[in-house]
């Protein structure tokens, strides 16, 4: 038997390097989804590619510092534009696409979705 | 223990902690997020002393390259003079040395600085009026290499524009004002003298690619460069002869002036948008540099649509011009 400690979610995922990797495309993928991307002001879309930076770090199992008031404060305004749970879906979706595009595998994947699945009332501050 | 300066206020930052809880501990609220160097929230701007690498992981070379970095994870070994991203570098008087009509509606103002001010080709100034301090900010086409320590602004005559029409009409060779700089991330980045670059600029707006552009052929930028210059009416499309001699010298350069309303034509003009145009010419930008300058709503919308078309979001550089 291997006793050596499995490597975390992040390292199988290729760490920073992926994340580097995936923001772009995930953002492309943002901004042109209908259901989502009026929630996204493009005057300042350089803030917002590197806000997402941090959240696909998080979502990756990656270092990260935020805590359920951060996600409460950062979401507030965009509840009160009516922000849902149909929206949360779609950010899961666009971020299992991005990361089937870089030919993650499924069982990756699915863990991935669940840590952002664990941010969800955090956002929808309920 | 390391000492930091902000501005005037001078403190000794504890071992082990970041520059930005070094700031928290002296009663200072830094803007911050994600704490772990990612979400850039919490830049500053180092202005003497060395921060390690991984203060600037993952940062824009454009803004690297000012001397920002991210406190959250900056944890100095040397003494450190920062200050705020938005704050200028320096402030000098200058004497305007020359003013030349480009068109009707366009004013090249030539100004010398008492102190010499390092900026890159396409960063921006503020330009302070003596006496009230009206200001207004302009962006600079001089390149230095070029123009020595003189800095050129394009200014437009702006209808009921308090400082164009004061530059156009009431100042003289001679003059004195003030100019507080440099700004903004809008220049070349040397590394790849290979890949393509797209510029497009609206009005003015070619002033800062006019900068960028002469000092990409100095620094002997060898892959195509592709810069689309827009404007309604003719008077606002200038230096066409000095783009097109350009061109003929460069055949790497390839040079659309455009014109918008459908009542104007010049020869050798594409009529149309220059949005338009770029957009049309080049579906998709994997691996581009674009450069976007002028009307801002022209700005938000490219840089969105060059993004989307593959362009990375690092390579892309923007100046929006609000009058």
């Amino acid at each position: 038997m291997n006793t050596q400690t499995t490597p975390s979610l992040y390292e199988q995922l290729g760490g920073e390097p992926a994340v580097n990797a995936a923001v772009d495309i995930f953002y492309r993928k943002v901004l042109q989804d209908e259901r989502i991307n009026h929630f996204f002001d493009t005057t300042d879309m350089e803030k917002q590619a590197a806000k997402q930076k941090a959240f696909l770090t998080m979502a990756f199992g990656g270092p990260n510092h935020y805590t359920g008031l951060d996600m409460r404060k950062g979401h507030a305004h965009l509840v009160s534009r009516g922000l849902n749970d149909s929206h949360v879906d779609a950010v899961i979706e666009l971020l299992g696409a991005t990361l089937k595009e870089l030919g993650v595998a499924d069982a990756l994947i699915a863990q991935v979705a669940a840590i952002a699945e664990s941010a969800r009332n955090d956002v929808l501050n309920r | 223990m390391v000492k930091i300066c902000l501005d005037d206020h001078c403190f000794e930052l504890s071992p082990h902690l970041s520059l930005l809880e070094g700031l928290e501990a002296e009663g200072m609220e830094w803007p911050n997020q994600c704490r772990s160097g990612k979400c850039q929230t919490c830049l500053v701007r180092v202005l003497d002393g060395d921060v390690p690498d991984e203060a600037r992981r993952g940062l824009k070379p454009s803004l690297a390259m000012q001397g920002l970095a991210m406190a959250c994870v900056c944890y100095p070994e040397g003494d450190l003079k920062i200050a705020a991203t938005y704050a200028a570098v320096m402030k000098t008087g200058v004497e305007v040395i020359g003013l030349e009509r480009l068109t009707p509606e366009i004013l090249e103002v030539r100004l010398r600085p008492d102190q010499v001010m390092s900026y890159r080709a396409g960063q921006f100034i503020h330009l302070v009026r003596p006496g009230d301090g009206l200001k207004r900010s302009y962006s600079i086409a001089s390149v230095p290499s070029t123009d020595a320590a003189d800095l050129h602004l394009h200014v437009r005559r702006i209808p009921g524009g308090a400082m164009s029409a004061w530059l156009f009409d009431e100042v003289a060779t001679g003059d004195r004002l003030e100019v507080e700089g440099p700004f903004g991330d809008c220049f070349y980045v040397p590394g790849d003298v290979n890949q393509p670059l797209l510029m497009v600029a609206t009005g003015t707006g070619l002033a800062p690619l006019w900068g960028v552009l002469r000092d990409a052929l100095q620094q002997g930028h060898q892959g195509p460069i592709h810069l689309y210059h827009g404007s309604r009416s003719p008077d606002g499309l200038y230096l066409v002869d000095a783009l097109w001699q350009l061109a003929v010298a460069h055949p790497q350069l390839h040079y659309y002036p455009c014109l918008s309303s459908a009542d104007n034509s010049l020869e050798g003009c594409h009529a149309g948008r220059a949005s338009d145009l770029a957009l049309e010419h080049h579906a998709t930008l994997k691996g581009w540099r674009i450069y976007l300058c002028g009307q801002p709503d022209m700005v938000t919308l490219l840089r969105r649509k060059t993004f989307i078309a593959g362009a990375a979001m690092q390579d892309i550089h923007m100046d929006a011009f609000t009058s």
